[in-house]
């Protein structure tokens, strides 16, 4: 018993950062379409520079927000530099932003070496709630929280906002969203930006409790898209799903079958998709 | 209002457009009639600049728009009803009016609504989920939201029922008798000779005819040889 409840608060817990991952890429590629390989670099990078700024100023929250927001500036960089003119392209989005996340992979190894670290977490998040016999550290609580609470304003900016619905009239026709006057490029811009900066709170979120490490960010790539794809791309809920999908999968499988962890977290996923193609909500 | 000075458009190497010039004046409905595959959606993506000529210019108020983004075009003033109707399908009518609305001209979501009785009904269905005809009004809706100075109309009556035919053939008169100024792409070729001030006959990317409704009326060589009538 306490096994199985341990497990699976431990599931949901990782399910909610896989969605603080996944959620920013399921805008910028389940939505706009942007094939963007640089979101583990924007993971990494965002836990590294919280952990540089956490040792300069000594706040946990600023940390976080200054991790996030040079993140948020970097994806408008990558966004106007290099894929503002790769609209549409799929390959010559793949190869310019595997390009830029392994510049990014080594200038992070330049700059942060390769010792693993960890982010020192709060006083106030560090301990663990008592209920009855077991016991729930206040961190994985607390990323339970921010992801609920990043899934519930994604949720309302996309689906009850202007902004939110000029998104979905993009998705639904890019061309004739800049026939009504829509200014797609600078949409797109905001998307990749805000997409970013989600997984770079992520990163910083993760840093508390995986680590930071050389090697995360590709580590991380693909569950996102796992998540994404298996979710169903343009699907905020499906993202959602995908994520406690996903973290719980994992999690039982370490723990139940270790030497097949791979194949009781993937294999599932290919029958999905085997079943549905587009994925468990896609729009098709 | 607008003037189009010889423009020459390709999808890749396919050369669609051979040289069109023309001229809206404010309040002008100016007709464009023509066989399918003449290049009549080609002139209007052209100005809209979804498919920018190669050559020559579109100036529309004063401005050389050649080679702007749509939405730049769009935001001085142009309106765009597509072939096809093209509505946002997965947005509610609300929505669909609100993405495109630009405050401060005649237009609002509840102006349109009005004029558009079965919109206000329903509001708040998926676009996706209207008749064709209700996509129609929607389409005509949400190109009267941006305020538009000079609305371009692709076969705004394609695949509608007769009764259809005339609702839209009275919201253009009605809009004609507004002042807007009009690019109106029909095959229906009575309508056309009803609403426009003029036309321009093309075929295969050329004008190879323009003149007052009365001109086309009266010459049926250029009917049966341009329109197949
Ligand atoms: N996206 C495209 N790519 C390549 N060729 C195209 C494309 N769109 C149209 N064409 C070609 O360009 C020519 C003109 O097409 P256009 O759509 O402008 O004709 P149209 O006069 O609007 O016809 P219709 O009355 O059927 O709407 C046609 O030969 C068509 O096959
Ligand atoms: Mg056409």
């Amino acid at each position: 018993m306490e096994f199985w409840v341990t497990q699976l608060f431990n599931g949901v817990s990782y399910g909610a950062l896989l969605f603080l991952l996944a959620g920013g890429l399921s805008l910028i590629f389940g939505m706009m379409r942007i094939v963007n390989m640089t979101h583990g670099s924007h993971y990494l990078l965002g836990a590294y520079l919280a952990l540089t700024f956490l040792t300069r100023t000594g706040s946990y929250v600023l940390a976080l927000l200054g991790g996030a927001l040079a993140i948020a500036v970097l994806g408008v960089i990558e966004w106007d530099r290099f894929l503002q003119g790769l609209r549409g392209q799929e390959l010559a989005q793949v190869l310019t932003t595997m390009g830029l996340a392994l510049i990014f992979q080594d200038l992070a190894l330049v700059t942060w070496g390769g010792d693993p670290y960890n982010l020192k977490i709060p006083a106030v998040l560090s301990g663990k709630y008592h209920l009855g016999t077991f016991f729930f550290p206040v961190y994985r609580v607390f990323i339970i929280v921010v992801a609920l609470g990043v899934a519930v304003v994604l949720w309302l900016v996309v689906e009850r906002t202007r902004v939110g619905a000029m998104m979905r009239a993009t998705v639904d026709d890019a061309e004739m969203a800049r026939g009504v006057g829509i200014n797609v490029s600078g949409i797109s811009l905001g998307v990749f930006a805000l997409g970013a900066a989600l997984a770079a709170v992520a990163g910083v979120v993760a840093g508390g409790f995986l680590g930071i490490y050389p090697g995360a960010d590709f580590e991380i790539l693909s569950y996102a898209f796992v998540v994404v794809i298996v979710g169903g791309l343009g699907s905020l809920r499906g993202a959602l799903i995908g994520s406690l999908l996903v973290g719980l999968l994992d999690n039982f499988g370490k723990a139940l079958f270790p030497e097949l962890s791979y194949f009781t977290l993937f294999a599932p996923m290919a029958a999905i998709l085997a079943v549905r193609p587009t994925g468990l909500f896609g729009r098709a | 209002m607008l003037e189009v000075e010889d423009i020459h458009t390709y999808y890749g190497e396919s050369y669609v457009l051979q040289g069109i010039s023309l001229r809206i004046d404010p309040g002008q409905v100016i007709g464009i009639v023509g066989r399918n595959g003449m290049g009549k959606t080609t002139l209007i993506r052209s100005i809209v600049g979804f498919t920018p000529p190669r050559r020559g210019h579109v100036r529309f108020k004063e401005r050389d728009v050649t080679g702007w983004a749509s939405n730049r075009v769009v935001a001085l003033g142009l309106g765009l009803v597509p072939q096809g109707r093209r509505v946002f399908r997965s947005l509610s009518v609300r929505e669909n009016l609100l993405v495109a609305l630009r405050p401060g001209g005649r237009w609002t979501a509840d102006g349109v609504m009005e004029i558009f009785p079965r919109l206000r009904e329903r509001a708040e269905s998926r676009a996706g989920n209207l008749s064709g005809g209700e996509q129609q009004m929607l389409a005509i809706a949400r190109a009267l939201v941006t305020n538009p100075d000079l609305l371009l109309m692709d076969e705004p009556t394609e695949g509608l029922a007769p009764l259809l035919v005339r609702e839209v053939g009275h919201v253009i008169e009605r809009l004609k008798a507004d002042g807007l100024s009009i690019l109106l792409v029909e095959q229906n070729l009575p309508l056309a000779l009803r609403l426009a001030d003029h036309l321009h006959v093309l075929s295969r990317g050329r004008i190879v005819h323009s003149g007052p409704p009365d001109s086309l009326a009266h010459d049926s060589e250029v009917r049966s040889r341009y329109l197949g009538l």
